[in-house]
This record gives C-alpha cells, structure tokens and sequence, in this order.
C-alpha cells in the first residue's frame, strides 16, 4: 500500500519513546512561482531570506500579542509534550509541540532576546540557517493547527498559532507550500478550493435534485444564485460531490424543505473553507472572507448559514465578523453566521421535523469532534454547545449512538490528521500515522459496542477518514457526516 | 561602611531596577500588541467576569496543568506555592511592625520552604528521567531550577544549621529601603543566599520566568468568547479596511 508502516493499533494508548529524526523526510511540495504570486509572496527563495524571515518575525511579534507572549512564556514543563496527534503517532520528538515551538523559538531567542544574543548555548539559541530553515519547512507542516497542546498548556501556549506564523514568514521569503497556497488561488479565480465554475456547480446541484426525487418522490430543491432568498448557505465545496460529504449536503436540502425557508448556495462564494488561517495570513484570510460578505449582500439575503466543515467554522464563527463585518445589513435575530447544526437543532427541539430513527438502524454510531469546532469555536448559547449540538441531532436521526473514550472527545478530541493545510497525498505517511490516536479510540467502541459508523461535520475529517481508515483495518464508508444520517431520518413532507 | 555592605547594597538595588524596569517593559509590550483575532481555547466563557474567574482557577489551582499531567502539577503546585508562603514569611524582614498576618503565617513558612524544595527536586527529577521533557531541556532549565533549589536550601540551612543574626539582617533591609544603610551580618550562607537570590531578581525579565506576566496576557485564556456578538478589530487590521 504503501513505503512506511501502518503503526500498530495497541489496546491501551502508550506514550512512544522518542525516536530522533524519524518524520525528518516528510514534506510537502512547494508551491510553484505563480501560486505565490497570486497570493503576494515572492515566487522562490529570496536573495537575503534570513533578514526577510527576521524582519517578518518581528513584525509578527509587534501583531500578535499572542505570538510574543507564547514566545516569551513556555517554561518546558513538559506538559504538553505527549498531547500530540503525530508524536503519538510518529515518536518524533521535534513534533511534540513545544519542540515544534522551539524550531522557532530558538531563532527568535538568538535575534531579539538578550539571553540569546549573548548566551545562546546556555538557552539553546542558534542562527537562523538553511538547514533550519528546512526544518521549518518539513515540522511546521507536521503540525494540524488543532489547538489539542493548547488545551494543556498551563498558560494556553497554542502551537497553532507559532505554525501559522513560521508559514507565513516561510511564504514571504518564498517557500510556500503548494497544497494550500495553489487552492487560496482557485478561491481567487473561481471560487472554490475543488475549482468547480459555476456552471458545473449548477449541474451537480440538478443532478442532485434529480436523484433526491427518484429516491424520495419528493421535488427537494438546490437553489445556486437565486437572489433575494432568506438564507445563504456556504458549504465547503467537496459538499458538491465527494462521498460523504454529498449525502450531508442532501441533508441540509432536505432540513431547509421542511423548514420552508427559501435558501440558496452561491457560485462566488461557494466555499466555506479558507485556506488563509492555514497559512497564517491575515489578508490572505480576509480576502477569502469577503467573498462571503460580497455574496450576501448581492443576494440580499437576511441569514448566513455555514455547512459542515471544521476550520471554516471557526474563521466563520471567530473571525468573519471581524474580517468581512459588521453584518448590520442582515436580520439582527440570528447569530452570523449560524451554524447548519445550530439551525437543524433548533427545528428539532421545537418540534418542527419529523424524525424516522430506525431509518439508521443499519449503523451503530459514533461522533468525532473536530478539532477546530471544538477547540476554537462554540454552537449555541453556551460554552460548550459544540459538543451538544451535534450530539443532541445524531441521537435525534439514529437509535445507537456511543460516545469513545473521555480523553478523546469534547475539548480532549484528537485531530484527525489531516487538518491544518495537510490533506494532501504528498503528506500521506504523516496522515496516516496521525491518525492514529483516533483510530485506537475508534477501535476501543468497536470492540465494546459494536460501532459501525463515525459520524463527522468537517470535510477535512471526512476527507482524510475515508482515506486512512482503510489502512487500520476499516471500511473507508465507515466515516458519515451528521446532516447524511439526518437525511436518512428526516420524513420529507409530513408537516405539510 | 564594611565593604561588604557596600557591594550587597549597590546589588540589590541594582536588582531591583532591573526587575522593576524589566517587567515594566515586558508588561508594557505585551499591553499595547494587539491581539487582532478572538482565539480563546474554547469552551470559553462567554462574559469578562466568567475570564476573571478562568484566569483565577488558571492561577490558584493551575487548572490547565491539572488536566495534563499529575506529577508536573504536584511538583509544580508544591514549589509555587511554597514559594509563595516563603515570599509572604520573608515580607517580616521588610516591614515594621510586622503585619499582623505575616506572623501568623511563620509557622507554615517553614513547611512551605520544605514543600518547595521538594517540588523543585522532583520537577528537576523529570528533566532527567522522563526523556521527553530531557530532549526539551536546554542548560538554562536546569541552572534555573539549580537557582531556585539553591535559595530554598541556602535558607533553610540558616534556619537549621548555622543561625544568622535575624536582627542585624532586617536593619540592613529597612535602612536599603529608608536610605539608611546599616552593615549586613557577613555570614557566608546569608551572603550566598542572598546573592542567588539577587541574580534570580536579574534575570527574571529576560528569561522564561515570563510566563508570570505572561499568562495574564495569553490570549487563548483571558479573551471572551463573543465574536459573533461583538465586532473585535485590531487597530492594524481596521486600516486594512480603508485601502
Ligand atoms: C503568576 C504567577 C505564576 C504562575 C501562575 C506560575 C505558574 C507556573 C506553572 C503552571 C508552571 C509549570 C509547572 C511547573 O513546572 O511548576 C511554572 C513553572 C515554573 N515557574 Fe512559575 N508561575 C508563577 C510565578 C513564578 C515565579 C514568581 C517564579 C520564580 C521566582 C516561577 C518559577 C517557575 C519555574 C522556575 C518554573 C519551571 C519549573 C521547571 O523547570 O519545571 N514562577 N509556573
Ligand atoms: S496544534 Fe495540534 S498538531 Fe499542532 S502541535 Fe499542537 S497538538 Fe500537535
Ligand atoms: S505545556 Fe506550555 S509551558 Fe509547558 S512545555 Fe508545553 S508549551 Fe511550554
């Protein structure tokens, strides 16, 4: 299958001893010169790389008070080191991630701290070289920007933020990663990180009205520009067609039906995922953002709806008002944007859908929280309404749900290994060993109560499941999303 | 004045300045960068009073480390916190009358130096047997904690080995505080202690000792989580917007 090994699924988690060097090879390709460019970054390494990285380092730090205090503040107690997805998964040591923070902390201590500058062996300063460069390069994309280490940490040193800030400084010297920086492109040229234009857009979106009709005998519609609707919705835009993605889509269709509140998808804005958290980039970021805005108000709807996807949920829940606000011309009644399961579950609890649950009788379920819904956003009033939200909707469209292990869910859950910008085939031995805590969790339910099927509400999560279960001895449709097992339960049509 | 005095004096002023003015600066830093984005580690509270009370159980108990490790937070709370009941005994050397409290607290001090140094050994412990947080230690983590270890221990063997002039030392403070020296009492264990102690006071601004002001300002622990209700911009971000 493949040249690495697929690690062992053990029966109790250990904590692997440290194997030096082991994921040093792993890189992603860099980005060719005209997807730097399109995004504003140099097309190769610049001339003077180490004063660009410096000099961006310090801007960095006069940007984020975040980067600086996480800079300033790591005491090596070693908390966070065994929290890692890909330590766990790798046994590297440079991805535990306070040796992930110090790849650049180290640099940062030699140029702008006075420990540093004048006792660098005493603090484990060094220059900025291009073998640390390269090291940037390979562990900085070994890191998800999941938020788990954060969690730990006793003073909430989030590593996400020191990844996203070394990417941004490796894409304006000119090493950027092609995976990411080539999709923010596509968003730019066409709207979308697949690169579906929209007339492709408007014929997936038939087809799938076609095959809901035959399937139901119900006309459930799929609306793309229609101007003046209620509702915006914004799904990332594997929603369009890959499995099991689609089947959520159908879901959501099928919720709005019901609801009978007119809604539509965009062609300008037709993906939720942005790309330019990813690559810690600010304007990259809020570009992408405006689509949104632009979207909404070209439309005149009242609403923003987001679809099923982690890291778009968290730019849309945090930062959308901020990057692309203020919303004042939308209805002030609903949160902007709301969340697809925010909507769903308020529908369900007032009593306004009908809901079938033996129509999921064929599977014994379990929920992954995504990483960056629970960890960096919330649904609901309430802190912690990202985790009974979606629960609240799977036990209310099936009859078999069961939770994993407590460490592996809620606030504690593992990534899935494919966040962060690393959903890319060149990263697969890194995928899949990443993958490994979650499995061993899956594994544990399985074994316990006979679970078929994790359900999921991130496409990243849902991409990279149905890739990697296959190697730990599970089925790749194995993986649903929520809005899929709402879709099976929903009865279309009755409350008319 | 006895040489001696002179040099102790002349220091621990110094170290003063230079932790004053070195905090100074730091805290001033991390006040006026922005945070331009809301990255609270969720869940999060949703209210100012609900951060205030995230960052106190932060503080007291040290919540986070809790969740994370058992032995780091026994260790960890052991030595803060003895720490700190010494620092509270220690302030009898620098006023007068004593406050009320600080002698009421003197019989726990002791316990607390003791609990201190003990936390200090096992975290030091690990940084040699556990061989994650080995491969994360640099020199400078050890001779911190060889500092730390070396005022506790210098302390408490002039409580229980060679015992100082208690009186003499506290005319020394008062009269650094009141510009009014009087001679320090020259015994050496006093002068060692009181000259690690000085060297900590130093470095404290420009090393990872940061984290005491730093935590405060974390912004994935003191931001609110309301980013849907309120619009957060950054000073910097907003001329973004007028381009
Ligand atoms: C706001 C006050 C403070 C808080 C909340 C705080 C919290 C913490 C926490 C949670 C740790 C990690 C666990 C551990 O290793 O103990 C730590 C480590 C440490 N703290 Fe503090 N601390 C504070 C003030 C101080 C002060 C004033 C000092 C020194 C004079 C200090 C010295 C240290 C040292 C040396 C370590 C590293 C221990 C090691 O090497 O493992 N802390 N602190
Ligand atoms: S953010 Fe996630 S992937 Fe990155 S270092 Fe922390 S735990 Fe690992
Ligand atoms: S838990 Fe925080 S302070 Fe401790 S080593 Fe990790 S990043 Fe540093």
């Amino acid at each position: 299958m493949a040249d690495f090994e697929t690690p062992e699924l053990k029966e109790y988690p250990v904590i692997p001893h440290l194997q030096e060097g082991v994921m040093a090879h792993s890189k992603p390709f860099v980005a060719k010169e005209e997807f730097q460019e399109s995004l504003g970054f140099p097309g190769e390494l610049v001339d003077n790389w180490e004063q660009v990285a410096l000099d961006k380092m310090q801007e960095l730090t006069g940007k984020y008070r975040g980067f600086q205090v996480f800079l300033d503040s790591c005491v090596k107690c070693g908390a966070c080191t065994d929290k890692c997805h890909y330590y766990l998964g790798t046994s590297d040591p440079k991805n535990m991630p306070v040796a992930r923070q110090d790849l650049l902390r180290k640099v940062y201590r030699r140029n702008f701290t006075f420990a540093g500058k004048y006792f660098p062996k005493l603090v484990g300063a060094v220059d900025l070289t291009k073998e640390v460069l390269d090291d940037w390069y390979s562990y900085f994309h070994q890191c998800s920007q999941c938020r788990r280490c954060s969690v730990y940490c006793p003073y909430g040193i989030d590593t996400a933020e020191i990844s996203m800030a070394a990417r941004e400084i490796m894409d304006c010297v000119g090493v950027g990663q092609k995976y990411c920086n080539e999709i923010i492109g596509k968003v730019y040229k066409i709207g979308n990180n697949l690169g579906l234009p929209q007339p492709a857009l408007v014929d997936t979106l038939e087809g799938l009205e076609e095959e809901v009709e035959e399937d139901i005998g119900v006309k459930v519609r799929f609306p793309v520009d229609e101007k003046g609707a209620e509702i915006l919705v914004v799904t990332p835009s594997a929603d369009f067609f890959a499995e099991p993605h689609v089947d959520g889509l159908i879901g959501y269709a099928k919720v709005f039906h019901e609801a009978g509140i007119s809604w539509t998808l965009s062609s300008y804005a037709s993906e939720a995922a942005n790309f330019g958290m990813f690559i810690g980039s600010y304007e990259n970021m809020r570009k992408v953002s405006l689509r949104i805005r632009e979207a909404a108000l070209d439309l005149g709807v009242k609403r923003i709806v987001m679809g099923e996807c982690g890291h778009a949920w968290r730019v849309a829940y945090s930062f959308l008002n901020t990057l692309a606000g203020p919303f004042d011309f939308l209805d002030p009644n609903y949160p902007v944007p709301q969340h697809i399961l925010e909507f769903t579950h308020d529908l369900i609890q007032r009593g306004a859908l009908t809901m079938d649950k033996s129509a999921n009788d064929d599977m014994v379920l379990t929920y992954h929280d995504s990483c960056n819904v629970a960890r960096a956003s919330r649904m609901g009033s309430k802190p912690g309404g990202q985790f009974t939200i979606p629960r609240d909707v799977i036990r209310a469209s099936c009859n078999h749900f069961y939770d994993m292990p407590q460490d592996t869910i809620h606030e504690a859950t593992y990534c899935c290994g494919g966040g962060g910008g690393l959903l890319t085939d060149d990263l697969m031995e890194l995928r899949v060993k990443g993958a490994l805590p979650r499995m061993e969790a899956l594994k544990q339910v399985v074994e316990e109560h006979g679970v078929t099927h994790m359900a999921a509400i991130c496409a990243i999560c849902k991409s990279q499941f149905s890739k990697v279960l296959p190697y730990y001895g599970f089925t790749m449709d194995s993986i649903v999303s929520v809005h899929q097992l709402v879709s099976n339960a929903i009865v279309v049509g009755s409350k008319q | 004045m006895p040489f001696l005095t002179v040099v102790y004096a002349l220091l621990f002023y110094l170290a003063t300045a230079l932790l004053v003015g070195g905090l100074a600066y730091k805290i001033r830093q991390y006040a006026k960068t922005p945070a331009p984005l809301k990255i609270p580690t969720t869940p999060a509270p949703v209210t100012r009073s609900g951060v205030v009370l995230r960052m106190f159980r932060e503080l007291a108990f040290f919540e986070s480390l809790f969740k994370s490790n058992k032995w780091i937070w026994v260790f960890g709370y052991l030595f803060h916190f003895g720490m700190l009941l010494v620092l509270a005994r220690h302030l009898r050397y620098f006023t007068n009358p004593v406050w009320t409290w600080v002698d009421l607290i003197q019989p726990f001090g002791l316990y607390a130096a003791f609990a201190m140094a003990a936390g200090l050994a096992g975290l030091w412990a690990r940084r040699f047997l556990v061989d994650r947080v080995r491969y994360i230690s640099a020199l400078s983590d050890h001779l911190m904690l060889a500092l730390l270890l070396g005022i506790a221990l210098t302390g408490l063997a002039m409580d229980y080995l060679t015992h100082t002039d208690i009186v003499a030392l506290k005319a020394f403070f008062l009269g650094l505080m009141y510009f009014n020296w009087q001679p320090i009492p020259e015994d050496p264990v006093l002068l060692l202690h009181l000259a690690l102690v000085a060297t900590l006071m130093i470095i404290f601004p420009i090393s990872k000792l940061l984290h005491a002001p730093g935590i405060f300002f974390s912004p994935t622990r003191n931001q609110v989580d309301n980013p849907r209700e309120q619009r957060h911009l950054a000073a910097w971000a907003a001329k973004l917007e007028n381009r």
